[in-house]
């Protein structure tokens, strides 16, 4: 028995978090086609700086890509690939791997964008991560912070040592 | 000089003297008041039946639950046939945030006040492998300009300098690869500590404070299980998650994922595939020490 690699599909690729929370405390999602299906198609803009209402304030800072690089007009489930396929959006892997095919060699080999789990795939699955649990696609930079647990050992203080 | 004089002078002398040992023996009857006699008299790991074991394995956990107000389990985990672990760091997108050590500290049962791990994150000029130059204690934004960060552990050598100096033998390898402790075993002479190249050896100067919430209960006796005051640890791979199957817990953590695990004798594994697709290299290779923890970068 061995058990398969199993690699997080996240929920916000086809839905929004709202600020108003369910019973056991979690936030209500609204799935993207609940305003899409009842609006008209509006053509992609050029730019994100011309997006409204729920994606207003989206930086990009993705290369030279445009909007119509990965979406679909009018199809909000949608990925555009680029030789004209459509795929799902939960599939969005196979989208990014187009342009970063080493970054892909490495994530199937686990030498890219880490997991959980077992290492041994006769006991339990690898839970690995989706580009887009680490990498915003509309920024995709990662971001660094402030380190956490600095230590607290009277040897390692610079200046301090002998 | 009179009798009454040289009478008093003897019993002041006397006292003192009697005080004077007294107090240099006192460290061996506070010792005795925290050790039992079965603890005293228990045989290196090795050497334990089954049945011995188990009991020192309650009585262990009756212990930590006494001091320490959490009831756990401690068990005692065997290398798997055919299993040999291996590590490798990528240095292209480690970021320096310290959440591997964070996880050491939360899995491994360290000492609350001292913030201690068994990874250290050293920060370190671009173009220099230098270690003794490697800064631990920055507290800014990370990655810092001009900087990347190594974090060294146990390198789980197959030639330990750690191991041939303990003069008790109370640190050994296993078959696995991974260098143990019997923490019961060690005597606290630090010989360890001073012989390993990678500073990967902690002291347990004190008897570690851990609040009773934050106590991981999943222990094993030769990794995890909150240590005595005065042995020497060390990283073990997590053994008692590794040898079942298990990632280590500073993997998981690793929000860039720098790290790859897994069985060097699976030529299917992810360490494999590093080890064989990617140039990677050893710290202080010229000692000979011949580590299991390998690092690369990208490209």
């Amino acid at each position: 028995m061995s058990y398969p690699p199993v690699i997080n599909r996240p929920e916000k690729l086809t839905s929004v978090e709202t600020p108003k929370k369910d019973a056991l405390g979690r936030p209500i999602r609204v799935a993207c086609v609940t305003c899409h299906s009842l609006r008209p198609d509006a053509p992609l803009p050029q730019s994100a700086g011309e997006l409204r209402e729920f994606h207003e304030g989206l930086r990009f800072t993705h290369g030279t890509l445009t909007c119509a690089s990965c979406h679909v007009p009018g199809r909000v489930d949608q990925l555009s690939m680029a030789d004209g396929r459509t795929i799902e959006m939960l599939d969005v892997i196979e989208l990014c791997s187009q342009c970063h095919g080493q970054k892909r060699r490495a994530f199937d080999r686990g030498a890219h964008g880490g997991m959980m789990g077992y290492w041994d795939s006769s006991r339990g699955p690898k839970l690995r991560h989706n580009c887009v649990d680490c990498h915003d696609p509309h920024t995709p930079a990662f971001a660094g912070g402030q380190p956490v647990l600095r230590p607290n050992d009277r040897g390692l203080r610079q200046g301090g040592g002998h | 000089m009179d009798p009454k004089r040289r009478v008093t002078l003897k019993v002041l002398g006397a006292t003192l003297g009697a005080g004077a040992f007294a107090r240099a023996l006192a460290p061996i009857w506070d010792w005795g008041k925290e050790q039992s006699l079965d603890e005293f008299l228990q045989k290196h790991y090795q050497e334990l039946s089954k049945a011995d074991l188990e009991q020192i394995l309650r009585r262990l956990e009756a212990k930590t639950e006494k001091e320490y107000g959490k009831k756990v389990s401690i068990r005692d985990v065997r290398p798997q046939e055919g299993v040999e672990f291996g590590y490798a760091l990528n240095l292209s997108v480690c970021i320096g945030c310290r959440r591997c050590a964070e996880a050491c500290h939360i899995e491994n049962n360290h000492d609350r006040s001292t913030n201690n791990s068994y990874i250290r994150v050293l920060e370190m000029k671009q173009g220099s492998l230098d270690l003794e130059h490697g800064n631990a204690d920055y507290d800014h934004a990370v990655p810092a300009e001009g900087k990347f960060y190594l974090p060294v552990q146990c390198q789980q050598c197959d030639n330990a300098p750690c191991v041939d100096v303990c003069p008790v033998q109370a640190t050994w390898k296993e078959s696995d690869g991974i260098v143990v402790v019997d923490y019961n075993w060690c005597i606290g002479c630090r010989y360890c500590e001073a012989a390993c190249p990678y500073h990967a050896r902690r002291f347990n100067w004190k008897k570690p404070e851990i609040p009773a919430d934050e106590v991981n209960p999943d222990q094993a006796y030769l990794s995890n299980r909150i240590r005595p005051q005065g042995v020497v640890e060390k990283c073990t791979f997590c053994l008692h998650r590794t040898r079942e199957g298990k990632l280590p817990a500073c993997l998981e953590a690793c929000p860039t994922g720098a790290r790859v695990f897994g069985n060097l004798l699976d030529p299917d594994s992810d360490i494999r595939w590093v080890l064989e697709n990617k140039r990677v290299f050893i710290l202080k290779e010229e000692l000979g020490t011949r580590p299991r923890f390998f690092y690369f970068f990208d490209g």
